[in-house]
């Protein structure tokens, strides 16, 4: 396979299966993504006159993608640095909603708390999910991961799926084995304003309102400052970064580290919008944000956000019109076309793993 | 830098039977006094002929496999001193069927390589197969019902009745075909992301045997119509979250009937099993595939300059794999009475994974032994034995909650303290110390990370 895809780069004269392949691979992607909408597009078209429906599937889809890509950031992050899928990622996001949802009761916020005490106790609670979870992510790559640093690397991502199932059942053992309802603090589906017939709710509102400062923040601080610095010399060489002085080790803590904080937000803001939480959410939303860092380019910060974006609208699109039960079937169709086709996402440059 | 590699290093094989030997004192102790004793007993006899073995002939291939074949034999009078509807046989066949999983899981994982976490995809297939061929789910089919190779009263009624013999040649061609299907789009991957996409195949046919009641045979694009003249008129593909149930018992010659009471010829049909599987394995594994899939696995470009074709080879380790699972899949929806939609889920894959990460990865005795021992962990420990101990000290749960909590425990513990498994192949634990070598400093990434995959 190797030499096969070597043989297609050289300058030989190209035959047509070759040109076919390089528009597939440079344009397949876009266009399996884009037809989904479309098609359901020109249907709603057809039958109503308007694009109402796929609207609102677009606005729902792209508040829950800014959940997934939340997510989808840890993934990449850590995927950058050291090359590894941080199986336990989800499980890190779901405690960070079990965190705030239990931290809504310590401070015993509830419906009727009144705007600014509402502000002030969720500002408070994002900050205890975000320190919740981006220590328990730094406590696993202590413990599971850097031990294994000089292993195979089937070793590290064998632990990661065990950290996975641990904390699962720490999930368990906390709110018991099946999804609970928590207050609706923000009245998440109340209707805050609409546009061109389609609603726009309270937690659409919040999702995107908190996510996207949350990334500003973070993209500037890898891309700014002088940590930041220090991770992508890291990423692009562990070795040589090391004779430059960087301290590997800390660095490395410092990606899970700022992993875990998104991770821990996207907890908050999960519990917020869908005002249910339960153990298995974890595993869920680590395929999709899996799927959402590959979509984009593992390893690309915008890449993931994108990807994020665009798989929170595929699955509420497949949730309105294919039917909610098949919706992980579509998502994981997707991501194996992308591994097919387009290995390096849509952002991403090509990598060793995925060449 | 991982201390206990080191360790490893120094004490070489010693360590080998200073981990059985504390299994084996430990082990038995717990069963004992869990009022386990006869089980105990059993579990030290296994353990104790093994570390006898091992010290006598240190890591001696002929005495490994003269083990095998006695621990098998051992096998197979077990049942006649055991009571015919007991709760042991009943557990014992259900590991013995857990033992062909891992063992099939052993070859895509252990030998070649490829880390496959949906492997509970071939359970569901093979499963399925029992549930399509030997019940009465299709009831419209061929009028009054089509019966092949079968006799007595599974003959008259309406459905699909195969001979077992049969149904478990066509599972295992079912699941070759899907194995090499889902192989596919891996072949240009590596390491992570073959973990990934065949998670992904895992959970999708999860979703399909969950959401199959909605799908019409009938309505098939092109085949529709030749498959409904087969499978008779309004046939869907499963029947969801109900399941098939009940589906056929096994009747073979020369064994008593198969009875839910009756354990014994289950017990024996699940140990053949075993035998082929442990046969091929074998076979293969000393095959000229087998040290392809070796070479493989320790350096996938070396391997295709030597003249290893890397699709034919990746794709013989799927389809072998799966064909194992198909076959203990559609043994398991007899004996369980029932294709259930919800057995089929990502933890099952990890159980299995568990079980061969135990006993060492490509090893295949200590597959065996991970998959006899977590499989009683799991079907008589947990739940039996030591369900209401939390309850005991004062803390609300039960045990058979987080057994896989436990399995997780396990995989991370094996993983940083003993990565070759508890019988390793010694291959496998060259190549696992091997990196230690290269990357002795305070960080061994570098090499060891990056290069061996470049």
């Amino acid at each position: 396979m190797e030499a096969s895809t070597d043989a297609a780069r050289l300058p030989v004269k190209a035959n047509t299966w070759d040109t076919v392949r390089r528009y597939i691979g440079e344009y397949g992607l876009i266009a399996l993504l884009l037809v989904m909408p479309v098609v359901y597009g020109i249907q709603d078209l057809s039958d109503t006159g308007n694009l109402t429906r796929l609207g609102e599937n677009i606005v729902a889809g792209v508040s829950n993608g800014a959940i997934w890509a939340l997510v989808a950031l840890g993934y990449t992050l850590v995927y950058g640095i050291i090359e590894l899928i941080n199986f336990a990622h989800g499980e890190v996001f779901m405690i960070g909603s079990l965190t705030s949802a239990g931290f809504f009761g310590t401070i015993g916020l509830t419906t009727s708390t009144g705007t600014m005490g509402l502000i002030l106790g969720l500002a408070l609670t994002l900050v205890v999910a975000m320190l919740a979870s981006g220590s328990l992510n730094v406590m696993i790559e202590r413990v599971g991961y850097r031990p294994l640093r000089s292993a195979p690397k089937l070793a590290p991502l064998i632990t990661a799926i065990g950290f996975s199932f641990i904390l699962q059942n720490v999930g368990i053992l906390w709110i018991a084995g099946s999804p609970r309802g928590i207050p609706d603090l923000i009245n998440a589906q109340k209707e805050l304003f609409s546009i061109g017939g389609v609603s726009i709710t309270n937690g659409d509102v919040l999702a995107i309102g908190a996510t996207i400062p949350l990334v500003f923040l973070l993209t500037t601080f890898v891309s700014q400052s002088r940590l930041g610095k220090a991770m992508r010399a890291t990423a692009q060489d562990p070795e040589a970064a090391r004779l430059m002085g960087i301290n590997v080790d800390t660095t490395i803590s410092l990606t899970f580290l700022l992993g875990g904080l998104m991770a821990g937000a996207a907890g908050l803001i999960y519990a917020l919008y869908q005002t249910t939480i339960w153990y298995l959410q974890g595993f869920q939303a680590g395929l999709i944000a899996f799927t959402a860092a590959v979509m984009g380019g593992i390893g690309n910060l915008q890449g993931a956000v994108l990807g994020g974006f665009i798989i929170g609208i595929i699955q509420q699109i497949s949730d309105n019109r294919i039917g909610g039960e098949w919706t992980n079937a579509v998502v994981f169709a997707y991501l194996v076309l992308i591994m097919v086709f387009r290995p390096q996402g849509l952002l991403g440059e090509e990598t060793r793993e995925a060449g | 830098m991982s201390g206990a590699a080191a360790t490893l290093r120094r004490t070489g094989g010693r360590t080998d039977t200073r981990t059985l030997v504390t299994l084996a004192v430990a082990l038995p102790i717990t069963l004992w006094i869990a009022d386990q004793i006869e089980m105990s007993i059993f579990m030290a006899f296994v353990l104790w002929v093994l570390i006898a073995v091992r010290t006598i002939f240190h890591s001696n291939d002929k005495v490994q496999r003269a083990t095998v074949v006695a621990l098998l034999l051992w096998a197979i009078v077990l049942p006649f001193f055991e009571e015919e509807g007991g709760g042991f046989i009943e557990d014992a066949t259900l590991a013995l069927a857990y033992t062909v999983f891992a063992l099939g899981l052993n070859i895509i994982v252990g030998f070649a390589g490829l880390l496959d976490l949906g492997y509970v995809a071939f359970f569901a297939l093979g499963s399925l197969t029992a549930g399509w061929f030997m019940s009465s789910f299709f009831a419209n089919a061929g009028g009054n019902g089509v019966a092949i190779l079968v006799s007595g009263p599974a003959a008259e009624l309406p459905g699909i009745h195969m001979n077992f013999l049969l149904v478990l040649v066509i599972a295992a061609m079912i699941c070759t075909i899907a194995g090499m299907i889902i192989g596919i789009p891996t072949l240009r991957l590596r390491g992570d992301y073959i973990a990934i996409v065949t998670l992904a195949f895992g959970e999708i046919i999860g979703r399909i045997v969950i959401n199959g009641d909605e799908v019409k045979l009938g309505k098939v694009p092109l085949l529709g119509g030749p498959l409904e003249d087969v499978v008779g008129k309004g046939a869907t593909l499963t029947n969801g979250r109900q399941g098939i149930t009940p589906v056929d018992k096994i009747k073979l010659p020369f064994l008593d009937p198969f009875l839910s009471l009756k354990l014994r010829p289950w017990y024996f049909v699940a140990l053949a099993l075993v035998f082929v599987a442990l046969f091929v394995n074998y076979r293969l594994r000393d095959s000229r595939l087998g040290r392809a899939w070796i070479a493989l696995r320790e350096d996938e470009v070396a391997a295709a300059s030597m003249g290893v074709p890397l699709v034919r080879t990746k794709l013989m380790a799927y389809g072998t794999g799966a064909a194992f699972g198909g076959m203990a899949g559609a043994f398991l929806g007899s004996y369980l009475n029932t294709v259930n939609a919800d057995q089929f889920q990502f933890s099952f894959s990890i159980f299995v994974l568990s079980m061969v990460i135990l006993g060492g990865l490509g090893s295949i005795e200590g597959v065996m032994l991970g998959a006899i021992v977590l499989s009683f962990i799991n079907n008589n420990l947990i739940p039996d034995v030591f369900n209401d101990y939390p309850s005991k000290v004062g803390l609300d749960f039960d045990l058979t909650e987080l057994s896989f909590g436990i399995f997780g425990f396990l995989l991370v513990i094996m993983m940083v303290l003993r990565p070759e498994g508890l019988i390793p192949e010694r291959r496998r634990k060259l190549e696992l110390t091997e990196g230690v070598g290269v990357g002795d400093t305070e960080l061994g990434t570098g090499e060891a990370m990056y290069e061996a995959k470049a």
